[in-house]
């Protein structure tokens, strides 16, 4: 018997153990790679910190700064929103019309889905060379094309009024990754809810509202969240695609950080930039998740409810017998 | 559930808008590829070339060493393809098919990093780096991809979840030691889920932008998105070459996500289900 007893013990031993070396990995990539730069990020923003010559420890100076001292900061932050306002809200639609689209029973569908999808597997390097060709206003065929159906014809990215709009048109041609994402969603709504519908005489429209709406939620919270923080951290295509220009009306928020850093070498400022970013991510998700309760509805929270309600019936109903047994 | 004709004509038409604000710019690349300079910037433009000219992509490909820049961009994919499989494979399979102390609060930091923006990060990391002497190598972009990505452990997690227990309880009834369960029984299962990782990873590190920018410096270690960014600065009217190496740059992803496109749309619906 103690023979296997200890032999159980150091299985035990070595089950407790096994799940850590399993993760091991990713604990060593998360010290090494995010906790660790994500802690030194917020001691460097206490700092005057350049790329090359002496660290000065200087309190919250960056951060007065920013606030105080630094318009572009407003500049950048207005842009920004006013970016996510437009961009968020159209890619969701645009995403969510797609989805019911390539949902419908119609031949060639498989056809449109991957037609839709592919530019959301294009890099956003060779994104901002076709649309900012397409906007060229001396050869750009997108005018040419408005021209062709009467409309007006404005100098994309050399407008200040327009370029924030030619940004939120080509950053839209990547709503693909969303609409793929309501699409099997949508699919995987079981067909007689809608069946039933049409039968109580419910249109198309109707069972949209109330039935494909409240079903995909959860999906929408997730959406909802991901361009979010997506529109808020945008960088790439405003890099490339006008350079923060013209007149600063396409400054992103992501370009001042990243010019801070990388042209200013004011490394300690763009970490103090970077950290307010990461508050303001953290307090729209939270704020997010707060609302969602109220317009997120989990499948499996409505069963529980349901098998409770069916409970506290069943209780009263054996309460009421217990009673009616006593008198 | 059948739909009346006029609803079929309707969604049609709706579908045929749409596909060509989707495929019109490729189309447009292509035609603008195979123009002759003058073709390009004539107006109204040309939208059918009197010439076809496809020797263009032979000229763009040679007048940068876009040799170099393709072998290192594949070099840094399949590494970090590699790299993720390996290390995600594993962490998953960690939290999915074992409980052990401060499971819950891992599992959620984990799933917090996702929420982190990469510029808050990116400046310390530029520093660990170059610390380590990796700046203007490949290697700030290969090796934290042997750590793992939140996002693939937490669809491989999913996964692994809805395998019933008794798996790898009969198995070690039989004397396999844990890492032969995960090798030779999970392993082989994880299949599906795993290709979906590897496209979505592809399809990632070969577009990646900002790394390279910020990591590489000499011209011999840049990958395919940085040697054509620096085509466009300087010489903005090379239009051809430009567009010529922009769609040689889409063709990989693209064909990845073709041949994939079976996983990709089961892999979303397992993992946000």
């Amino acid at each position: 018997m103690p023979i296997k007893k200890k032999k159980e013990k150091k299985f035990t031993l070595i089950r407790k153990r096994v799940p850590y070396l399993f993760i091991m990995p990713w604990i060593i990539g998360y010290l090494a790679f995010t906790l660790g730069p994500l802690a030194f990020s917020l001691v460097m923003s206490l700092f005057d910190w350049p790329i090359a010559g002496e660290a000065k420890f200087i309190g919250i100076d960056n951060f007065t700064k920013m606030f105080t001292a630094d318009p572009q900061f407003y500049n950048s932050l207005l842009i920004t929103f006013k970016f996510a306002l437009i961009f968020v809200p159209l890619n969701l639609g645009v995403a969510l019309i797609l989805a019911l689209l390539i949902t419908q029973p119609i031949k060639g569908m498989k056809f449109f889905r991957t037609i839709f999808y592919l530019p959301a597997v294009v890099s956003g390097v060779a994104v901002s060379i076709i649309w900012g060709w397409m906007f060229n206003t001396e050869y750009g065929v997108f005018n040419y094309l408005l021209s062709f159906l009467g409309l007006e014809e404005p100098s994309w990215l050399i407008d200040p009024k327009w370029a924030i709009v030619a940004i939120v048109i080509a950053s839209a041609w990547g709503v693909g990754t969303m609409m793929l994402i309501f699409y099997t969603d949508i699919k995987s709504i079981p067909h007689d809810m809608y069946e039933a519908a049409a039968i109580d005489g419910a249109g198309v429209i109707r069972q949209f509202i109330s039935i494909t709406i409240p079903s995909i939620t959860p999906t929408i919270l997730f959406n909802v969240i991901t361009s979010v923080i997506a529109a808020l951290q945008q960088l790439t295509l405003v890099l490339l695609l006008t350079g923060g220009g013209p007149l600063k009306s396409t400054y992103f928020y992501g370009l001042f950080v990243y010019n801070n850093a990388f042209k200013h070498h004011e490394l300690g400022y763009a970490s103090a930039n970077a950290w307010f970013m990461f508050i303001i991510i953290m307090l729209f998700t939270l704020m997010i998740f707060k609302s969602s309760s109220a317009w997120v509805f989990y499948e499996a929270e409505v069963k529980k409810e349901k098998k409770e309600k069916r409970e506290k019936k069943k209780k009263s109903e054996v309460k009421n017998n217990e009673d009616f047994q006593k008198a | 559930m059948k739909i009346s004709k006029r609803h079929k004509i309707i969604v049609y038409s709706v579908l045929v808008i749409f596909s060509l604000y989707f495929v019109f710019p490729f189309l447009w690349a292509l035609i603008t590829a195979i123009k002759t300079e003058p073709e390009v910037f004539s107006y109204p433009p040309k939208f059918i070339p009197e010439e076809l000219l496809f020797g263009n992509f032979v000229d763009a490909w040679n007048s940068q060493n876009f040799g170099v820049y393709f072998k290192n961009s594949v070099i840094v994919t399949v590494l970090t393809t590699i790299g993720q499989l390996i290390s995600c494979s594993l962490v998953a399979y960690g939290f999915a098919r074992y409980d052990f102390k401060y499971k819950n609060f891992l599992f959620v930091l984990l799933l917090s990093t996702m929420m982190i923006p990469w510029d808050v990060t990116m400046i310390p990391l530029y520093m660990q780096f170059n610390m380590l002497g990796w700046i203007n190598t490949l290697k700030p972009l290969i090796v934290p991809a042997f750590f793992g990505s939140a996002y693939y452990i937490f669809l491989l997690r999913q996964f692994l979840m809805n395998i019933p227990k008794d798996l790898e309880n009969a198995a070690r009834i039989d004397g396999a030691n844990e890492f032969q369960i995960f090798y030779k029984i999970f392993l082989p299962i994880m299949k599906a889920p795993l290709v979906l990782v590897a496209v979505l990873n592809v399809i990632l590190v070969w577009n990646d932008y900002l790394g390279p920018l910020i990591y590489l410096q000499d011209k011999a270690k840049y990958t395919m998105t940085l040697g054509l960014a620096s085509f466009q600065g300087v010489h903005e009217l090379q239009i051809i070459p430009i567009m010529a190496i922009t769609l040689v740059m889409v063709i990989p992803p693209v064909l990845v996500f073709i041949f994939a496109q079976k996983y990709i749309v089961e892999g979303i619906s397992g993992s946000i289900k």
